[in-house]
């Protein structure tokens, strides 16, 4: 075979230090790969929670048999594969290409065509039930899977095919998760995640646009190690990894509680590095690893970290679905670093209010008083009114008695 | 014959008045198990992760009006059974920072200002709670209140009163007060009463000259408080009055039966409104029959 003469064939039972000590790598670069791990998720793995330094870490993960790793393309950008590639260091992604034996991918494989079935086969037949499958993008679904085809056969069939065999399912990226970039309105392929098409088999979820390498690192070290994936949450992440917002641990959260926001991009609160949330952060909403657990190995390399506010993309109703700039509700508000006095201001009479009211009571009162003037002058006239209507009709008395008299 | 009956009630009266003596704060039930808090404000870092913790411990949302993304109340209120004030000095040199939630006074003002007996305290822990068959919502709890503890819920149908219940919820359960079980620096603690005192006096005594006064605010202040505090600025500055060790409740009983003595009070204000009355009826009528002559006609009223 081809690819016997690049690499060298090993023996089926292969460990992962026999293998590291037999490519050249060399125990320092294994344990900085282990401390990374460590680094990536330092609770919530059986794996790091058995081990106390990354010298133990590395001693247990030299004793696990190689992992064999199938590793299939769908509706994707290739995005998470450069993930894993694009480390900082070049030795990183080598070391974690020789950590886990990548049997079959088509970005990184050399044979193409008929050869490259053959492989796919090859490594399905060899590590039957026990190799673990890594799908990258979402699996078109509509019209029976028509939209996508691998080797003339819908990709839906060969993703089954695959998984059927497979230990574990890993759907690297959002795409796979839930659907991703092309399950956006109007989703014209319908388009879905793996846990969407294949059932019976362990899924983890690890979405991301693009996902921390070492997350996937960890959930394939954990379950060659320890044979068990690790605890996941409603979402099927691991949660030793998307368990908080990146709002919690975010580097410009002090920014946040002192109320120091960026209100446009380039102004004085951008350029100062203060929160991100008014640009349209999506920090407060989004479970995910990144505020602690930067990218290519280099402090500060993730969105928020260069200036970029989270977009929200290992959250299905977030990304793509939420506008860039709008702005995500806070459901756990927290106390700000500023302080209520110890009597409150609220509630203290102020002069132009005082004087208003005075007014008012003022007018209200000299209309009353008015009033009741001319209601004790009306009295009175009535009373005058009472002594003229009596004279007027002793009058008319003593006219009508004269008019009797003249009768008379 | 009003005057008869005024007469005949004295006796009973001063009768009532004379047979018990005026409560005294010494004389107010001391709960048996008794439990509080103690905030020590010198060691208090204003981090207000009890602010957080009270909000969770008690399912009440965050407060966030007039801030839409923090929670950032200005006092206690009907959301807010806890919160971290700061007292800063006009030349910005003196500052504490003050917890501010339910004293649980051995005489609650609250309790005795209730006419429906919606807020009580309970005899063993001396908790004060609000039970809401019995609130009328008539407020007199927020105004009898020296500390201005008890908040109404001025939104809602059928309002509430909050106010801090030392999560007598989780005590039960054998978990400790939401606040007294986040804060980092222990500045809060909680325990039974004559326990936090004695720590509290454990401290005065080790540091002398460091607290206001030598004092614990609470021990005897209205009449003893269950919730103690300690601080190096005086405790008026922090929004705690010096109320005395008379507790509110008393020294208002106090004066009532005051001005009941001998029931002498009344009798003169009674006599008093007699002669106005008599006064007023005798120039009505005079009025009246200098109309009638003017006029010939019979006065209508």
């Amino acid at each position: 075979m081809p690819t016997d003469a690049v690499f060298p064939q090993a023996p089926a039972d292969d460990t992962i230090g026999a293998s590291l000590e037999r490519s050249g790598v060399s125990r320092r670069d294994f344990l900085t790969l282990c401390s990374m791990v460590l680094a990536a998720a330092p609770v919530g793995l059986a794996l790091t929670d058995k081990v106390k330094s990354a010298e133990q870490l590395a001693n247990l993960v030299a004793k696990a048999k190689k992992p064999s790793v199938i590793w299939l393309h769908f509706q994707d950008c290739t995005g998470c594969t450069e993930t894993l590639l694009r480390t900082s260091r070049p030795d990183v992604a080598d070391l974690i290409l020789n950590v886990i034996s990548l049997d079959y991918h088509e970005t990184l494989m050399a044979a193409s065509g008929y050869q490259a079935e053959k492989c796919l086969k090859d490594a399905m037949e060899a590590n039957a039930g026990k190799y673990v499958l890594v799908v990258e993008g979402a699996i078109p679904a509509r019209d029976d899977g028509i939209y996508m085809e691998l080797a003339g056969r819908p990709a839906i069939q060969v993703a089954k095919e695959v998984a059927a065999h497979a230990a574990a399912v890993i759907a690297m990226g959002s795409c796979a998760s839930w659907g991703g970039v092309p399950s956006a309105d109007p989703n014209p392929t319908g388009a879905v995640g793996v846990d969407t098409v294949i059932s019976g088999k362990p899924i983890v979820n690890l979405p991301g646009c693009p996902p921390n390498p070492y997350n996937l690192l960890a959930v394939v070290l954990e379950y060659v190690t320890m044979g068990r994936l690790p605890q996941l949450d409603g979402f099927g992440r691991p949660k030793f990894a998307y368990e908080r917002v990146i709002h919690e641990n975010c580097p410009r959260r002090a920014h946040f509680d002192a109320g120091r926001f960026a209100h446009a991009f380039g102004d004085e609160g951008h350029r100062q590095g203060w929160c991100l949330y008014k640009l349209g952060c999506k920090g407060p909403v989004t479970h995910a690893s990144c505020s602690t657990r930067h990218f290519n190995e280099i402090p500060g390399v993730w969105p928020i970290g260069i200036g970029a506010p989270c977009f929200g993309c290992t959250e299905k109703g977030v990304v793509w679905q939420m506008g860039t700039f709008e702005t995500v509700p806070i459901h756990l508000a927290t106390p700000p670093d500023t302080y209520p006095p110890i009597y409150s201001t609220a509630g203290q009479i102020k002069v132009g209010a005082a004087a208003l009211v005075g007014t008012i009571a003022g007018a209200v009162g000299g209309a009353a008083w008015v009033a009741s003037q001319r209601f004790r002058s009306s009295a009175e006239a009535g009373v005058d009114r009472v002594i003229a209507d009596k004279a007027h009709a002793e009058k008319l008395a003593g006219s009508s008695e004269m008019a009797g008299k003249k009768e008379d | 014959m009003i005057t008869g009956i005024a007469k005949a009630g004295v006796p009973a009266a001063v009768a009532v008045t004379i047979g018990t003596e005026p409560l005294k704060a010494e004389t107010i039930p001391v709960p048996s198990a008794a439990v509080g808090l103690l905030y020590d404000a010198t060691i208090c870092i204003g981090c207000k992760a009890c602010v957080a913790a009270c909000a969770e411990a008690n399912d009440t949302p965050p407060d966030t009006r007039g801030d839409a993304l923090h929670q950032a109340p200005t006092d206690l209120n009907d959301l807010t059974r806890n919160v971290i004030k700061l007292y800063k000095s006009e030349d910005g040199k003196e500052f504490s920072f003050v917890k501010r939630q339910c004293m649980q006074c051995f005489d609650p003002a609250c309790a005795a200002g209730c006419p429906f007996q919606a807020l009580s305290k309970d005899p063993e822990t001396g908790i004060v709670s609000w039970t809401a068959d019995k609130c009328i919502g008539c407020r007199y709890c927020t105004i009898t209140c020296p500390y201005h503890v008890p908040r109404f819920q001025w939104v809602g149908y059928n309002p509430r009163v909050t106010k801090c219940e030392l999560c007598s919820h989780r005590l039960q359960k054998g978990l400790k007060p939401g606040c007294t079980s986040v804060c980092p620096t222990g500045a809060v603690i909680f325990g039974p009463r004559p326990v936090l005192l004695m720590e509290a006096k454990r401290r005065i005594q080790e540091n002398p000259g460091k607290y206001y006064q030598n004092r614990v605010y609470g021990e005897t202040d209205n009449g003893g408080t269950q919730a103690l505090y300690l601080s190096r600025v005086p405790f008026e500055k922090l929004g705690l009055p010096e109320l005395g060790p008379e507790s509110v409740p008393a020294r208002s009983l106090r004066w009532q039966r005051r001005f009941y003595q001998y029931f002498a009070l009344p009798v003169v204000l009674y006599a008093g409104l007699v002669q106005v009355i008599r006064k007023s009826l005798k120039g009505h009528e005079e009025e009246a029959h200098a109309k009638e002559k003017g006029t010939g006609l019979r006065a209508q009223l």
